[in-house]
């Protein structure tokens, strides 16, 4: 850091360099480890025979997956019922949000900034307190314990940061683009679809992703709205499950590796709209 | 289907699409123009309504349901009449709940600085380059992805005093390792802030990382060129170029840590001893657990409130700002 001052004189700091280089790299390799620790830990209780008892050891010996079979048999349709909901929210979450962000970005309509205004507000509003009220309105309208009724609540967690991100996407759509489809004859309606849907396909791609991500990890929804077994996402199927078998820890870590896999998987094939959109939550 | 789509997107003067605009009537252009904004209104009013039920509605609901009386019943009989300010005396006589907001607000202030504090380091540590920092930098978001409900059960396991490794790794190297992390009503809300800051850092880190990036190279190697250390630089250089990303990291870490469930309930269910019982989770206890909806809609409104106030704060920085 020191040598920062220095002036450039040609080959000598390009002997150190590599070697200055690799230290960060080590270092950042001992932050990743302290990090992501608790999953490697997880993963490795999750292969351990006896996983309940003091002595786990620091790399599984002898794999065992019956953790993975029990979680597999116990969890299996807790997974699905994840899977299935988040990509029901992800689809409402993009009907909705899609037209939206487009209409906010290229009209000009009169209290559209007051509309854009309401959807940052509607991010701070606390989840427990939609759920609250949400839960008498849900008895009434029948929509407790309804596969439909948690697509809707958890798409509710995306809709705000999806038109924020698309939309911020969408104003830079040129509007000669846009006049030229009309121009050519398309309506409305067609213009968006084939020609405003495709130009913005990786903000959809984002926008897809993080309400995925928010469906799938939704807890509080899952557990408030459903007063029965019928709809039970894994993440409180892990969640009861601990209150039920503490001791079966070896099973409990499988069904959270197996929960986790999903957000693995999208790091590692989106890293890219990962990043952005992360970022692009935090645009105004 | 994308490459359809795209393709399409490639012939926009479809044939089929200028015969349906050719059936167009002339018509005047007031009521035109009407119909233009009725049909662009359209696109957006699916969103407004979706948002007014799902987030217009529980704000109003909330207050409604803070001056009424719910018990189990409730849902059977459907009467939960009025009862005036009950259920707020009630819960302020409580002493729970202040105990909840004191235990809130430490749990939010520790994790906020925690987690941004390391989030800033480590994103410092990343405008160097060095081989692998791509990789390192995605892999480290892993955390953030991973369910809450989800980290906190690990975490769990690993902070159990006598079979976590967290305590058996502290008694290999010589330190005390029989704490109760989780058991003991001293240690368990640090240990729930602890896992929490484990959880925000990678958000933290990418935002500052981007607002990093956006600082310009040239004022670095000016303040370098004026011999201002690497500190000095941070201190006077970077730090007031990054502070609205600083602000809008903040504010958005505080809306997400001010309202947290998940978490606590999978590491502590709010005990021992409503040791880490926050507004959140007392909300949660009033109304899902107590069966008392009213008692919970008047935490959930003392929240909304915070919230609120916070949001009008940073609403009003921001101006100053723009000016």
């Amino acid at each position: 850091m020191a040598t920062t001052t220095q002036i450039p004189a040609a080959p000598a700091p390009a002997r150190h360099r590599p070697k200055r280089r690799w230290g960060a790299t080590v270092f950042g390799l001992a932050v990743l480890a302290v990090m992501l620790f608790p999953l490697y830990w997880m993963i490795n209780t999750a292969l351990q025979p006896d996983a309940s008892l003091v002595d786990v050891g620091p790399v599984p010996t002898g794999l065992d997956f019956s953790g993975f079979t029990s979680a597999l048999t116990e969890q299996g349709g807790n997974l699905l019922t994840s899977l299935a909901v988040a990509l029901g929210a992800v689809a409402i979450c993009l009907a909705v949000s899609a037209p939206a962000a487009y209409g906010l970005a290229q009209f000009k309509l009169r209290g559209s900034r007051t509309i854009v205004f309401g959807t940052l507000i509607t991010q701070m509003v606390p989840g427990i307190v939609i759920a609250n009220a949400l839960y008498s309105a849900y008895v009434d309208l029948g929509l407790v314990n309804s596969y439909f009724g948690l697509m809707l609540a958890d798409a509710s967690l995306g809709i705000p940061f999806a038109i924020v991100l698309m939309r911020s996407f969408m104003v830079s759509i040129p509007h000669e683009v846009i006049e030229a489809a009309e121009v050519d004859g398309a309506g409305r309606f067609r213009t968006f679809v084939q020609v405003v849907l495709p130009m913005s396909r990786n903000s959809l791609i984002t926008a897809g992703l993080f309400s995925f991500l928010y469906a799938w990890s939704d807890f509080m929804f899952a557990l408030t709205l459903n007063t029965t077994d019928d709809v039970k996402p894994i993440t409180l199927g892990i969640y009861q499950y601990i209150g039920a078998h503490v001791g079966d820890w070896g099973s409990v870590m499988a069904a959270s590796v197996l929960s986790a896999i999903p957000a693995a998987v999208l790091l590692v094939l989106s890293q890219k709209y990962i990043a952005a959109g992360i970022t692009g939550g935090s645009v105004k | 289907m994308s490459s359809t789509t795209a393709s399409a997107a490639a012939l926009p003067a479809d044939p089929k699409a200028s015969t349906a605009g050719a059936a167009k009537k002339p018509v005047n252009p007031r009521s035109a123009k009407r119909r233009r904004s009725l049909a662009q209104w359209g696109f957006i009013a699916p969103a407004v309504i979706f948002m007014a039920l799902f987030f217009g509605y529980p704000l109003v609901r909330n207050i409604v349901m803070s001056f009424q009386d719910y018990s189990p019943s409730t849902f059977f009989t459907g009467k939960a009449p009025f009862n005036g300010l009950d259920n707020w005396t009630n819960v302020f006589e409580d002493g729970l709940f202040g105990k909840a907001l004191w235990q809130t607000i430490l749990f939010t202030v520790g994790s906020l600085v925690g987690q941004f504090c390391i989030g800033l380091a480590l994103a410092v540590f990343f405008t160097r380059r060095f081989p692998l920092n791509g990789i390192l930098r995605s892999l480290i978001l892993l955390p953030w992805l991973v369910p809450m409900v989800v980290s906190g059960i690990v975490w769990r396991r690993i902070f159990d005093q006598d079979t976590g490794v967290l305590n058996s790794f502290l008694g290999t190297v010589g330190l005390p390792g029989d704490t109760p992390w989780l058991t003991s009503t001293s240690m368990a809300l640090i240990s729930v802030i602890l896992v929490n800051i484990w959880i925000g850092i990678p958000f933290n880190m990418v935002i500052l990382y981007g607002g990093l990036q956006e600082v310009p190279k040239e004022l670095h190697e000016a303040a370098s060129l004026d011999g201002a250390s690497a500190w000095r630089t941070f201190r006077s250089v970077t730090l007031p170029m990054l502070k609205p990303v600083i602000t809008v990291v903040l504010v958005l870490g505080f809306m997400s840590t001010v309202k947290i469930l998940d978490l606590v309930l999978a590491l502590t269910d709010g005990g021992p001893a409503d040791s880490t019982q926050t507004l959140g989770t007392l909300t949660y206890q009033n109304s899902f657990v107590q069966m008392d909806f009213g008692a919970g809609a008047v935490v959930g409104n003392i929240l909304i409130l915070i919230s609120a106030v916070f949001a009008v704060f940073y609403l009003r920085v921001n101006r100053n700002e723009g000016k």
